[in-house]
């Protein structure tokens, strides 16, 4: 077989097209990969060896007969608080830890009648709430590339099986930048799409007007067709929107040559970034330079977006969080009265992280406070999102940092609530204004870690953002593989 | 501090959750940090301006209103945590004299 840790999804399935290898020996060595690198990077909450093996033995069968299918075969991971009918769907909090998912989502569907094969569920900070997967109720999720180090957050568990090759692809949420943020401090591509492209039926809910299904993958074709596969209206999801899906993979390379105007907001590179991680970016700007117009501009209420995200997500968090109250499903403390139940099964229920935001969400909605802080940050969103229109009709596409910082230490940021908000600056505004995003890793540190760029598009122009992220990988040229695949 | 002790437990309530003295306190720390930093939004100009509570311009959509099956009924039912045959049991919510 072909070295494992370079497949690719498009690679693997001519491999498999070719029988040159089956389904089953795809799963066997993920399962094998997992128990050698997952004791240390504990990606996964659940490993579901029996339903992969079974799955990978029908799609070698379909395989024989000559079917085709756009995923036929590959085996994927997926973030904890995406339902698949069957397994555990634990959002990694106690309140979920004994819940089994009754219905697919309906990305789940999509995926199923594609043919892909289900590896397990990954590891992600509580309810999706964090930036650095230690807000799990079960175990932190390490990052390949330095085990010391987080792997982002939340789908942490997501993008660290993708890096590490626990899985040729997986599927995480994006609420502040939930997708993009792990896959750039993993060396992973991830992209969370426009708002109501991806059903979110079936996704255990965070904040309803943000959240975003999307795909982690090891290159951005990978990445095109497993958007392909489950984006498009579900009449399931009141906010999924009726839109054409176009044919993303053929879009890329269409647009292989195509040169864009790339808009740099001057407040996402004035901000305090990382010194070698910013040259590592400028230098790929220079790169670009040659083929699209570069164009500088301003997104001037920039400064607002932690604000106003973590008002408005919090608040939508209180009131989607409800529903967690020991009665129907999810963990009921022993008490003598109803009050008593939901408190004492909230309280031993949910991570403090959680509870943080369900108070916060409470306090700026709560009488007296509504108007100086919900009402407000709704206001200011409508800047933010109207900063983004205007450029828009300048450039084609907004090129940015992910991240201030490339990866910090287990524990660094974790005491400090305001700190870890703030480290979700670049990606929160795409969320607040329903834009499409994706991450692309374009350089290493001198400690080895990864630095990744953000592509932002206009609504529903996700084949663009895609297209450009594809030039950018093409420019940079280098296969992202942390040295603990080598080992 | 923006926020004081009462206020956390009077939040605590509408939210259904309770917190030692000790944890209170050190949210009360920790949300009034929050809170303050919240105030930078007092400086813009939002005259004027209509809040957005979705990015995109949707409608809410309709549908028949037709009857369809639910096939999952039992595996809703094995979540729940006490149950007498299909029916959910909950603390008493009526008082006795």
């Amino acid at each position: 077989m072909t070295d494992f840790k370079e497949l690719t999804i498009l690679e693997t399935l001519r491999l498999l097209e070719e029988k040159k290898v089956s389904s089953k020996e795809l799963v066997e060595e993920t399962l094998k990969q997992i128990k050698k690198v997952d004791p240390q990077i504990k990606a996964y909450i659940y490993v579901d060896e029996e339903g992969a093996i079974k799955s990978a033995e029908e799609a070698d069968r379909l395989i024989q007969k000559g079917e085709k299918k756009k995923l036929l075969g590959i085996p994927i991971s997926i973030k904890d608080n995406i339902c698949i009918k069957g397994l555990p769907t634990t959002c990694a909090s106690k309140i979920l830890q004994n819940f089994v998912a009754p219905y697919n989502a309906t990305v789940i569907e999509r995926l199923k009648a594609e043919g892909a094969v289900f590896i397990g569920k990954t590891n992600l900070d509580e309810f999706a709430m964090g930036s650095s997967t230690e807000n799990s109720a079960f175990f932190p999720t390490r990052n390949p590339w330095d085990l010391e180090k987080v792997p982002g957050g939340s789908s942490g568990g997501s993008a660290a099986a993708v890096a590490s090759r626990m899985g040729l692809g997986s599927l995480g949420s994006d609420t502040g930048g939930s997708i993009r943020q792990p896959a750039a401090f993993c060396g992973v591509v991830g992209m969370k799409p426009t708002y109501g492209f991806v059903s979110r039926f079936g996704l255990v809910a965070f904040a309803s007007s943000l959240d975003q299904i999307g795909p982690f993958a090891t290159t951005v074709e990978d990445t095109a067709l497993l958007l392909q596969v489950i984006a498009g209206h579900d009449p399931k999801d009141s906010t999924s929107a009726p839109v054409e899906v176009p044919d993303f993979l053929e879009s890329i390379k269409a647009n292989e040559k195509t040169s864009f105007t790339i808009g740099l907001p001057k407040e996402y590179f004035e901000s305090e970034i990382d010194p070698e991680m910013n040259k590592i970016i400028l230098e790929i700007i220079e790169k670009l330079k040659k083929k699209h117009k570069i164009k500088e501009l301003s997104l001037p209420h920039t400064e607002y977006a932690v604000a106003t995200y973590y008002i408005i997500a919090p608040a939508e968090a209180f009131s989607n969080l409800a529903r967690y109250d020991g009665v129907k499903y999810g963990f009921r403390a022993e008490s003598s009265n109803l009050i008593e139940m939901y408190k004492k099964s909230r309280a031993l229920g949910f991570g403090k992280e959680v509870k943080r935001r369900i108070m916060l969400g409470a306090y700026a909605l709560s009488a007296g406070y509504y108007d100086a802080f919900y009402l407000k940050a709704s206001k200011v969103r409508t800047l933010i999102l109207h900063d983004f229109l205007e450029a828009f009709k300048e450039v084609d596409l907004i090129l940015t940092p992910v991240t201030p910082t490339p990866p910090f230490k287990i524990g660094e940021k974790i005491s400090d609530p305001l700190q870890m908000y703030l480290s979700d600056i670049f990606t929160i505004p795409v969320n607040l204004a329903g834009l499409p995003g994706i991450s692309v890793p374009v350089g290493l540190t001198s400690d080895n870690l990864p630095v990744a760029v953000q592509v932002i598009g206009p609504h529903f122009r996700d084949e663009l953002v895609l297209s450009l992220a594809y030039q950018i990988e093409k420019e940079v040229n280098k296969k992202f593989i942390p040295s603990i695949l080598n080992e | 501090m923006a926020i004081s002790l009462e206020e956390v437990y009077k939040i605590a309530h509408l939210c259904r959750l309770e917190f030692s003295e000790e944890e209170a306190k050190v949210l009360a720390e920790e949300l009034s940090k929050i809170l303050d930093y919240f105030k930078k939004l007092q400086t813009v100009n939002t005259e004027n301006v209509e809040p957005t509570f979705h990015a995109l311009k949707i409608k809410t959509p309709f549908r028949e209103d037709k009857v369809k099956e639910f096939p999952y009924i039992e595996d809703i039912l094995k979540n729940a945590p006490q149950l007498y045959e299909r029916m959910i049991i909950v603390p008493k919510v009526v008082k006795t004299s």
